[in-house]
């Protein structure tokens, strides 16, 4: 805070302001009504000590604990000097705004293929591919369906996308503890009262209530390391597309660690969601470490995300290089902290495959499920399986035994 | 009823006095809280006294104390207000007997406030004897989002509406508390009409603070050894971190064991008192432990 002689009136109430401009530059959401709040919490507390203005500021403009670092970083930088403060003013002024724009390119207008696929020359042609593919014809559909995400070229990519975006959520219900109008359940006296009210007092009919119905949360773990990186981004489509369904979806991606992309995904665009999510992630394409991210997962979300009977896509190869009794342990966990558990694995797709890798051995019997997601008709078949309990076919013990 | 405070320094020595020790920052968003009129978020880990600061204040202010305790399937009958069925009934038989069914008298008759049973929200923005009440909405995170929503008009307008019976608007807002354990995120809409808190386990200093107030009998050298062990656990990499409440808890057990120092054997027994998850249980136990409170006592033999 700058010191009380250095401040003519007015000018604190214009500072919160760019302050608050500063704390949304660096991505903190905060509405113009929370910079009104602000200046009046600071008229209610009075200027004292630094530490109350900070805690003053802080309670009105922080609303997740995380945020918390940014904004002390943002305060110390801020409130340090006024020279300082002007030069930070002066940086996100209109004119500045607008030279800064220009460099960056709107993530809607960059399309994934740019940002993804490492071949620019051929960009034009494949353009109009996904022009031409717009028009599939039946057949060309099917074949898209059985083709391998690995084989696929960008046409059939983009194409693959939009059949994704078709796909039709199953309703996969778990009943809820609050009762709702309709059923037989339970007589429900206030409703039955006001309907007899009409007729002039006499009870007709009995209103009842039923537990209610609801879609339980599915929480997905998407591998992103090297081996998986033909279908990592193709899965990030997918659950783009059932997040953007109503659909409650909590996303991580992991390689060496542990990324939350939920609120990227939550863009409307998958573009700019996938693009929102490749800035958080730092370790694209690295190595596995699926024990370690599993521990990070089970000890910091779990029990945020996976308390209201969640679903788990545990989606990866299951090539983990060093397999001691951590990765069977955190699995074990998981799988005792949702309600269902299925693991996708690409490798399935072979038809000699069987669990031998010890990484795959240490897993299998811990989850649910055990499907293949490596074309648009497993991703068909498992949206269908998500509504059904445990499929015979999908069972990891017939892997287990033929793996001897 | 004492008067709210008017500083930032009256709320802090309101919370010494009714033994709570907080931080500067618990007491200025505290502080600005009351003075704003605006209901309180604490977010925070199990067992780190976010309840507690309603039930200081409730005690400090002379107000009394509203708890909703949210749960999974909480509703509005149970959170807000119910009509008093059975006794409609009656009235309706009542009416029926004596032969004189005036149909609007008896519709207005029967949802009028006689019959309305007021559950924790309705009894908080309803005029109160001692003054403005506390409300606690405590866990709000097991709740649902449809209820949640619900408590938008609650907590910006301090109003219910009843649609037989109309709007009942709180002549004085109640200061409301609400709290989360994070088990799920609060949507930003409700966040927004709220000052936001986390609250954080305490210092090693106010922990021992908190210790001497709360189990007086304790020696002086076990509750510092208590305090530095109990820090020392949340800096290792455990499923669940011992909470404050686990701390008072552990420190009773121990004077009941009438221990006067921390040994690995005496930990390992009263493990389950800190931590309550196995395997962290089963991380501690022996040669970790021991290497913990050798540690731990370095560190307070060099303070004392």
């Amino acid at each position: 805070m700058p010191p009380p002689d250095d401040l003519q009136p007015g000018r604190l109430a214009d500072n919160i302001a760019y302050f608050a401009r500063c704390l949304r530059e660096v991505g903190m959401p905060i509405g113009p009504a929370s910079v009104l709040d602000a200046i009046r919490a600071v008229e209610a507390a009075g200027l004292g000590a630094r530490e109350d203005f900070y805690w003053t500021l802080h309670c009105v403009f922080v609303t997740r604990h995380e945020q918390s670092l940014l904004f002390r970083q943002a305060f110390d930088l801020f409130w340090r000097k006024r020279a300082l403060t002007e030069k930070l003013i002066a940086m996100m002024s209109p004119v500045a705004a607008s030279l800064k724009e220009k460099d960056k390119p709107k993530a809607g207008s960059q399309r994934v293929n740019d940002a993804f696929y490492k071949e620019p020359p051929r960009q034009r042609e494949e353009e109009r591919l996904v022009e031409f593919d717009a028009k599939l014809t039946m057949s060309e559909r099917e074949v898209l369906k059985d083709k391998d995400f690995a084989q696929m070229t960008s046409a059939e990519i983009a194409a693959a996308q939009r059949e994704m975006a078709r796909l039709r959520l199953p309703f996969d219900q778990v009943r809820t503890r609050r009762l709702v109008a309709g059923g037989d359940t339970v007589i429900d006296l206030r409703r039955t009262l006001r309907a007899s009210m009409r007729s002039g007092g006499n009870l007709i009919d009995i209103a009842c209530r039923r537990p209610g119905q609801k879609h339980p949360p599915i929480v997905a773990l998407c591998d992103i390391s090297g081996s998986m990186a033909d279908y990592s981004r193709l899965f990030l489509h997918f659950l783009h597309a059932i997040s953007e369904k109503g659909r409650r979806v909590h996303a991580f991606v992991f390689a060496t660690r542990l990324t939350d992309i939920t609120r990227a995904l939550r863009a409307r665009d998958p573009d700019e969601a996938l693009e929102r999510a490749a800035r958080d992630v730092k370790d694209w394409d690295g190595g596995t470490r699926i024990s370690h991210c599993l521990e990070r997962f089970n000890k910091d979300w779990s029990r945020r995300v996976l308390g209201q009977g969640a679903l788990v896509l545990l989606i990866t190869d299951g090539l983990e290089r060093q397999v001691d009794t951590v990765l069977a342990r955190e699995l074990d966990r998981l799988h005792r902290s949702c309600r269902r558990l299925i693991w996708l694995n690409p490798l399935l797709r072979f038809d000699a495959f069987e669990a031998r890798a010890a990484g795959i051995k240490a897993m299998l019997p811990h989850v649910d499920e055990f499907r293949t997601i490596h074309n648009l008709r497993s991703m068909g078949d498992l949206v269908k399986a998500l509504d059904r309990s445990a499929d015979a076919a999908a069972d990891p013990r017939a892997w287990l035994r033929k793996a001897g | 009823m004492p008067s709210l405070p008017t500083s930032i320094d009256e709320t802090a020595s309101l919370l010494a006095k009714a033994d709570y020790v907080a931080g500067r920052d618990l007491s200025t968003v505290l502080f600005l809280a009351l003075r704003m009129g605006r209901p309180l978020f604490l977010e925070g880990e199990a067992g780190v006294g976010k309840t507690e600061i309603a039930k200081v204040l409730s005690a400090t202010l002379g107000r009394p104390l509203i708890r909703l305790q949210c749960y999974e399937g909480l509703d509005i009958a149970s959170a807000v207000y119910e009509w008093n069925t059975m006794a409609q009934m009656v009235e309706i038989r009542l009416a029926e007997a004596t032969g004189d069914i005036d149909r609007a008298s008896l519709g207005s008759d029967l949802f009028s406030e006689r019959f309305l049973i007021a559950r924790p929200i309705l009894e908080a923005v309803r005029p109160q004897v001692g003054g403005a009440p506390i409300l606690l909405i405590d866990e709000l995170d097991r709740t649902d989002e449809a209820f949640e929503a619900y408590l938008l008009e609650v907590l910006s307008d301090f109003q219910v509406t009843i649609p037989e019976f109309g709007t009942i608007k709180a002549g004085e807002p109640p200061i409301v508390i609400i709290t989360s354990n994070r088990t799920r995120e609060i949507h930003d809409a409700l966040k927004r009409r709220c000052l936001y808190h986390w609250v954080d386990y305490p210092s090693a200093g106010n922990e021992l603070e908190i210790l001497r107030r709360k189990v007086p009998h304790v020696p002086e050298k076990l509750s510092r050894e208590i305090v530095a062990f109990v820090q020392a656990l949340r800096g290792e990499d455990l499923f669940k971190a011992p909470g404050v409440a686990e701390t008072l808890d552990w420190a009773t057990a121990l004077t009941e064991l009438d221990a006067v120092a921390l040994d690995p054997a005496l930990v390992s027994d009263t493990l389950g008192v800190l931590l309550k998850y196995q395997d962290d249980i089963a991380r501690l136990s022996g040669s970790e432990a021991k290497r913990i409170i050798d540690n731990v006592r370095a560190g307070v033999d060099a303070a004392t």
